[in-house]
């Protein structure tokens, strides 16, 4: 392989070379520094007259006459069996002290599309203990729920939970969890550590670490070798897979960074106009496939810059994920944990997930009834702000109550409490007996007949404990 | 002579070739691979090519071949039922062919070779035709796909071969030598040719009763739905999918999510077409080119889609389409645009937006054929506003050209008001047009019960506002009681569910009796109001539950027909308070 020493420019993450013999579009170059070490880029832009290379670890130490050598070949991810209890670094390479990965395979990092037509509807529920996801935003296999947080708030926390606590009620299938951290802190990552270890966790997970004071380039290529590993899971060797990316806030910042570099037309607040695309290539990679055991469920967090939903990030998310779980700081400074806007998040699958034989007949009309009069008793409160509680209707106070109650009882829960679905139904239908019956618009009569609490002799779930605390 | 040139540059999904010199919007195939591209800009010897592809991997000097053709469509029995990609690969095959996953380079017929159809060829040898004219019939699953003459194409029938074929083989031959064969080819960019246009005066009824009732579109006419994530835009468009009367349903997953077509791809042959009884997939043609296919073929995906509209168009049928979204297709220009380094305008979106969207939209239109026939193509279109704001270009110069504005909100969402489309922004420039429709089709009393619903949700607007400062104890119990009748409008009439058997579809008929028997309750309720009856029994009538729950029974009919009869008996029991 030829070592070529014709860069012309180095700007940023990029460099430029000239006079080189024809090389690929996308293909792995490692450039050599004067001091015998080596640093990895990519090529973006290739022509007969130069090519640009965004090096992943950052310029530093980069001179004119540096060699660049071009390696052939797009970038792979080694990946085998072995590779689960394993700790990479962002770009894939041991963390953990242990042997590097003898590959069953080398995979393209960039993937392919899913035929949409072999694709196969996700609708296992998956019970991850939290009210405010089981009840009223519910999760199911091969779906992308990312949580939309903001600095300080307990995202890692929740997802942490989620991990833990996350099961498809009735199977004892395969399952493993590929984590990756794109530019978090130490303290964070240990945090992640910590847990993963204590639970036993670590044993079936894959972790990727590219953290705050690593090279931000790399964080372009850390969640795409955690979703190839996540693929090879789950369709080579029939694994369920629980992928948790986090922060996505900081790809974009990366991808931002190279489309300046780039010197290419800004979209919105500077962040480049294929974000949308490139977001996509990275979250269609959940789902489930037509004769393929596995599946991949995806749950991104992002920290939503000045709580802003409406930020690029939190907004392209949302247009190509299967709903949102978007947390409050209201709530949290309230007290409140996990502090979920429910009124704001939404799932999209959900209704594939539940009803009869999957979780419970009355479970959609219950969800439905608990977000309307929640997002009644809300509006309420900015009634009362203005003209005081003592001129509210009965009924309406009523609504008022249920609010406070709503948040206390049921988005209000332990980290380490992992409601059943039956116990978040119960709950639910014990908050709505407190308001009037003729206000349950929602309800079909026959499950008022059934689950609500003035009519039904004794508990429809005889024998359990009642929901709550 | 189609030449062979070679790979200059290559940056993401644009190509910059030399050595060929083919005609814009051409067809190359790139590379090794013979990546299909189009060629979007010519510089001097340069030929610049986006490819409907990943280009990782590709370098400089690998070949370009020239086809010397723009980008052709396979028009002809085989459609329907048929699940294509953005430049017409059938999905199928290339799961039969491929595996899982969509592998760069595969090639697939967009129709199959192989099915023989039963032609009945209906001109005879001596016959004139020009283009256009239907010269052989066939049953594509259902539907009596009629075989045409390709636009430009006249002569005299020399000859027939009805019987079964494939959709390559001769079924008319003419004098001259042409052989017309039951598929023929068409530019993806090209308008099919159409003798004159007529004027929308059909409804395009969908059995969503805010749609139909307040806000109704025209066979031909062109709507646009914008609203922020979450908001409901795709249920809205699979509802409309589902449930429009149109004979043909085209459906464009432009950039969307991949699981949102694998609902569609399970759902509609599941459900059954309310006009036909037959399984809804066999009407629908679906175009699925999802966020994470390339982005190139996700600009051609709506041009695919609206071709193959024409095409049934021309048959005569009344066809409907939908895209999903459109702001993904302008977010694919505007990529492609700025790899091509243009000149951006406004947001960065290309300063031909704005053409673009309006030449989409009319290719919409209900119109004369060529064959003599009529037929119509609706556009309903998704607009993914950025952080739901409808000031953006995408949304603004949508709204410039189509007549009918569904806004989507995400205020109703999260109240979880569905559909969630806001009553007070919206319009529909077609409702005068159709206003006589309704009042021959469904009732005389048509047009009075729209106001009067209109007229009752835009007072309840103006009395919120005051209830906000003073609280609603303080208000006249006149204005009391509008609030609570225009409650009784959104949660009754207005809410409707999408995932209830029953509530998901409901026919003219059965909305007119529905918000009939609404405004029958708010006419006693307004008498005995008067009488000094209390608000509060007004209000809390058990008969007000039953309404409410009607639309979720399968007998709704008789029942609304008897709490029709009821209502007044009922509220004239009420006793007038004593002062």
């Amino acid at each position: 392989m030829k070592d070529y020493r014709t860069i012309t420019k180095i700007a940023g993450p990029l460099i430029f070379v000239e006079k080189t013999d024809p090389v690929m579009f996308s293909e792995m170059v490692n450039i050599l520094l004067p001091d015998g070490s080596i640093k990895r880029g990519q090529v973006l832009d290739t022509s007969r007259d130069h090519v640009v290379v965004q090096i992943f670890e950052g310029t530093a130490g980069i001179g004119i006459n540096s060699g660049v050598r071009f390696l052939g070949e797009t970038l792979r991810m080694p990946v085998s069996r072995d590779i689960i209890g394993r700790i990479l670094n962002g770009s894939g390479d041991p963390l953990d002290g242990g042997p590097p990965i003898i590959p069953d395979k080398k995979l393209d990092i960039n993937g392919s599309a899913i035929n949409p037509y072999a694709r196969e509807s996700p609708k296992e529920f998956i019970q991850t203990g939290i009210s405010t996801i089981d009840g009223t935003n519910t999760l199911v296999r091969g779906q992308k729920l990312p949580i939309f947080s903001g600095s300080g708030l307990p995202h890692n926390e929740m997802a942490l939970q989620i991990a833990r606590q996350a099961k498809v009620r009735g199977t004892g299938e395969d399952f493993a969890v590929v984590f990756a951290a794109m530019g978090i802190t130490h303290e964070e990552a240990e945090h992640f550590m910590d847990d993963f270890e204590r639970t036993g966790a670590l044993k079936r997970a894959v972790v990727f670490l590219n953290l705050a004071d690593d090279p931000a380039i790399e964080r372009l290529i850390t969640p795409r070798m955690a979703l190839t590993t996540a693929e090879y899971l789950a369709f080579e060797l029939d694994m369920h897979v629980l992928v948790i990316m986090t922060d996505i806030t900081n790809y974009c910042e990366a991808l931002r960074q190279i489309g300046a570099a780039r010197e290419e037309v800004p979209g919105r607040r500077g962040y480049p106009g294929y974000m949308y695309t490139d977001l996509a290539t990275l979250y269609e990679r959940a789902g489930k496939v037509k004769g393929k055991k596995g599946s991949i469920t995806q749950i991104p967090i992002l920290s939503m810059p000045g709580d802003d939903i409406t930020h690029p990030i939190p907004d392209l998310t949302a247009y190509i994920t299967e709903g949102q779980i978007v947390m409050s700081r209201e709530l949290h400074m309230g007290g409140i944990y996990p502090p979920v806007n429910v009124s704001a998040s939404l799932s999209r699958l959900m209704n594939a997930g539940i009803g009869p034989k999957m979780t419970r007949e009355d479970h959609k009309v219950v969800s439905d009834q608990l977000y309307a009069a929640y997002a009644r008793g809300k509006d309420l409160r900015g009634i009362v702000a203005i003209v005081g509680k003592e001129s509210l209707s009965e009924k309406d106070s009523k609504f008022l109550d249920f609010a406070d109650l709503f948040e206390k009882r049921f988005i209000q829960q332990d980290t380490n409490e992992n409601r059943t679905i039956e116990d978040t139904l119960e709950l639910s239908w014990e908050l709505l007996n407190s308001i009037p019956e003729d206000e349950l618009s929602r309800i079909d009569a026959k499950f008022i007949q059934k689950y609500h609490h003035d009519h039904r002799e004794k508990p429809a779930t005889a024998g359990k404990a009642p929901a709550g605390k | 002579m189609n030449r062979t040139g070679e790979v200059y540059r290559v940056a993401g999904p644009v190509v910059t070739a030399t050595g060929i010199s083919p005609s814009m919007s051409d067809v190359v195939l790139v590379g090794d691979e013979q990546l299909m591209g189009e060629v979007i800009k010519i510089v001097g010897l340069q030929s610049i090519i986006q490819v409907y592809e990943e280009t990782a991997g590709i370098k400089p000097g690998e070949p370009v071949a020239e086809t010397g053709k723009s980008m052709m469509l396979e028009l002809g029995p085989g459609l329907l039922g048929s699940v294509y990609d953005g430049i017409q690969r059938p999905l199928s095959v290339l799961m039969e062919k491929e595996g899982t996953f969509i592998r760069r380079g595969a090639t697939a017929n967009g129709l199959d070779r192989n099915v023989r159809w039963p032609i009945t060829v209906t001109v005879k040898a001596g016959d004139r035709v020009k283009g256009g004219d239907i010269i052989a019939e066939t049953k594509e699953k259902n539907v009596v796909h009629r075989i045409m003459v390709p636009p430009g194409i006249s002569g005299t029938v020399a000859q027939v071969f009805p019987g079964e074929k494939t959709v390559e083989e001769v079924i008319v031959k003419l004098a001259d030598g042409t052989e017309l064969k039951p598929m023929h080819k068409w530019p993806v960019r090209l308008p099919r040719p159409v003798t004159g246009r007529l004027m929308p005066d059909l409804p395009l009824t969908t059995g969503q009763r805010i749609l139909d009732t307040m806000f109704p579109l025209a066979k031909g006419g062109t709507a646009a739905i914008p609203g922020g994530f979450g908001t409901g835009k795709t249920v809205t468009q699979q509802q409309l999918a589902k449930w429009s009367d149109a004979d043909i349903v085209v459906y464009v997953g432009c950039g969307e999510r991949g699981n949102e077509m694998t609902e569609v791809l399970t759902e509609f042959p599941a459900l059954t077409d309310p006009k036909t009884g037959d399984a809804l997939i066999n009407r629908t043609v679906l175009i699925a080119n999802t966020s994470n296919m390339p982005v190139a073929a996700r600009e051609a995906s709506v041009y695919t889609g609206v071709t193959i509209a024409e095409y049934y168009r021309d048959m005569g049928y009344d066809v409907s389409l939908m895209a999903d979204s459109t702001s993904r297709w302008a977010e694919a220009m505007k990529e492609i645009s700025s790899r091509l380094e243009e000149m951006p305008g406004e947001e960065g979106y290309p300063a031909y937006l704005s053409s673009r969207l309006s030449q989409f939209y009319e290719r919409g239109g209900r119109s004369k054929n060529l064959n003599g026939s009529e037929g119509s193509i609706s556009i309903i279109g998704a607009v993914s506003p950025a952080g739901g704001d409808f000031s953006e270009p995408v949304t603004q110069n949508t709204l410039r050209i189509v007549k009918v504005f569904w806004a989507l909100d995400t205020k109703l969402r999260e109240r979880r008001h569905f559909p969630a489309i806001n009553w007070l922004t919206s319009y529909s420039l077609y409702s005068k047009t159709l206003e006589a429709w309704y009042q021959d089709n469904v009732d005389p009393e048509w047009t009075q019960l729209r106001s009067w619903a209109m007229n009752i949700l835009q007072k309840e607007a103006e009395l919120l506002e005051i209830a906000q400062l003073v609280g609603t104890d303080a208000m006249p119990k006149e204005q009391r009681l509008t609030l609570e009748m225009a409650r009784m409008v959104r949660e009754i009439f207005l809410q409707q569910s999408a995932f209830h058997d029953v509530d998901t579809f409901s026919s003219m008929k059965r909305q007119f009796a529905l918000l009939n028997c609404i405004k029958m309750y708010s006419d006693a309720a307004s008498e005995a109001l008067a009488r000094n009856v209390s608000l509060h029994e007004i209000a809390s009538l058990p008969i007000r539950t039953e309404l409410t729950r009607a639309k979720f029974e399968k007998d709704m009919d008789n029942q609304l027909a008897s709490i029709a009869l009821r209502i007044r008996p009922e509220m004239e029991k009420l006793k007038e308070v004593s002062v």
